[in-house]
């Protein structure tokens, strides 16, 4: 592409099932470190592939 | 929903709901004002794009146009929001066990910092320590509410934790013990302002905490302005080899040097810089929370110059990095690839509902920031106790009904934000604190942009 250079692809990509996922075995976001602010893009799922990720329906 | 923003010179842009991040030239950051996900259901020419198509060239929007209409068609750029609704997600959340508990151990502290949000360690209510029934009790009523959740969060709080130390490690002692039968895993931290450290101490929290958090709040005179003892002494000159000491025989083991920055600070980058020198690498430097009275609190009038700040981190952390010189600043680490899922990222705090925090009578409010507000209590673990209609009022705070969120492009990064800071400055858990999400973003804009800098190399930073 020309004008466009994508970096990241979304982690939430078409390809899989529209529904919620999550095993629930992560900290509470600001309980183990900040303790002040609410930051969820930094911790990382606990297991890595075996929660499903969300697609964007399209409708076309 | 798409986000697009200039930074040091690169165009930037976001599409919020895949999480797909783009650099792009001057013609598709112009373009992408004048469209939505409803124009790529008619033809180019019909697109109203008003006077963008004298501006630019004819050639050049087109080429631009079917760009971004590729990267639509493959879910990158204006996808679609998830097809999960508010009432989903309650459900699925009303499902959820107490996973996660801090354990005020120490209602009393040595310190008297300034801006501390718990009146000096006593949270308003005198001083006081948690006795070992207590916090055994709160160790059953955690395992008894944690349904299947196999990993379990305890923190000891305060107030100062380690004035209470034999709790802590008999507590530890006693939730190790139970591991095994119940099928858990306990994960523990611990936040200090270091004082009390000594070797046996040291040695106990390496081997048994998961993460601690290091109480420190940069260069000494930044430091010892706000913290200090009750005699007016500051804590840098004790605390710094303690610190020291204890993140050398870490192991690789997680911990924060944890600092918050204030009015007097706003430039605070110099702290995250003075902590990088004393030899720690995982630093968090945090806004104050304070009542706006305060001489010390962040206003209105600060939001510019703390903004600055942030951008002027990053580039200082761009420079560094080149030479080698890495280290983590906590609201700056993104994962694109292996981030939360999105649960998580619907209500990434599970204050009063998978997290509690209990005071040393064992009184249970929804989080540590909460505690000692009375229309907050929520029961008590030694009469094993809980109010689960509280709790149904923190399920409800998340990106769908908190004011001003489903409309956010920072919703799935913060995830709704901290329901004790709304509160506290707007009085309705649901209600967000605008220069919180003022700041929010622009560390989710810097962080997104040390990330690209971070794929890119030389050829962005």
């Amino acid at each position: 592409m020309r004008h466009i250079k994508t970096l990241f692809e979304g982690a939430f990509k078409p390809g899989a099932e529209s529904c919620l996922g999550g095993c629930g075995e992560c900290p509470s976001s600001c309980q183990s470190a900040c303790k002040t602010s609410c930051t969820v893009a930094n911790q990382k799922c606990e297991k890595i592939g075996a929660h499903l990720k969300v697609r964007a329906k399209k409708s076309n | 929903m798409v986000h697009k923003y200039r930074l040091n010179g690169f165009n930037v842009v976001l599409d919020v709901n895949s999480g797909s991040v783009h650099l792009v030239d001057e013609v598709v950051y112009d373009l992408l004002s004048y469209l939505s996900a409803a124009d790529f259901c008619q033809s180019f020419e019909e697109i109203e794009l008003g006077k963008l198509r004298d501006v630019r060239g004819a050639a050049d929007l087109r080429s631009a146009y079917f760009e971004i209409l590729s990267l639509w068609r493959a879910g990158l750029l204006f996808s679609e929001a998830f097809g999960v609704s508010e009432a989903d997600l309650e459900e699925k959340l009303s499902g959820s066990p107490i996973k996660s508990m801090c354990l005020n151990v120490a209602h009393d502290c040595n310190l008297r910092c300034r801006y501390c949000f718990a009146s000096t360690g006593d949270f308003g209510a005198g001083r006081k320590l948690m006795n070992l029934e207590v916090a055994k009790s709160a160790v059953d009523f955690l395992l008894e509410r944690s349904g299947s959740r196999h990993n379990l969060e305890v923190d000891f709080f305060g107030g100062e934790p380690l004035l209470n130390f034999p709790v802590v490690k008999e507590t530890v002692l006693y939730a190790r013990s139970l591991e095994k039968d119940k099928d858990k895993k306990f994960r523990f931290t611990l936040t200090t302002n270091g004082l009390l450290l000594d070797d046996y101490i040291i040695n106990f929290i390496n081997d048994e905490m998961d993460n601690v958090v290091l109480s420190i709040d940069g260069r000494k005179f930044v430091n010892d302005e706000m913290r200090f003892d009750a005699a007016g002494f500051g804590s840098y000159e004790s605390i710094v080899p303690k610190f020291q000491k204890l993140v050398s025989h870490r192991s690789g083991k997680d911990y924060y040097v944890r600092g918050t920055f204030t009015k007097k600070n706003l430039d605070f980058s110099k702290d995250v810089l003075h902590l990088y020198s004393l030899g720690f690498d995982q630093i968090s430097i945090e806004p104050v929370v304070s009542d706006l009275s305060n001489p010390f609190a962040i206003t209105e009038s600060d939001m510019a110059d703390v903004e600055n700040e942030y951008e002027n981190l990053m580039n200082k952390m761009i420079v560094m990095r080149k030479k080698g010189k890495c280290f983590n600043f906590f609201h700056f680490m993104f994962d694109f690839g292996n981030g939360p899922c999105i649960t998580k990222r619907m209500k990434g705090c599970g204050c009063g509902n998978e997290y509690i925090a209990v005071t040393p009578d064992g009184e249970i409010f929804p989080c540590h920031q909460f505690v000692g507000t009375k229309e907050w209590s929520m029961g008590n673990v030694v009469k094993k106790s809980f109010n689960d209609g509280l709790r149904r009022e923190f399920i409800k705070a998340n990106i769908f009904s908190n004011e001003g969120c489903a409309d956010c492009w920072a919703k799935f990064f913060c995830s709704g934000g901290c329901s004790a800071n709304h509160f506290k400055f707007n009085g309705d858990i649901r209600k967000p604190y605008g220069l919180a999400c003022r700041l929010q973003k622009k560390r989710i804009e810097c962080a997104i942009f040390l990330n690209l800098v971070g794929k890119l190399g030389s050829a962005i930073g």
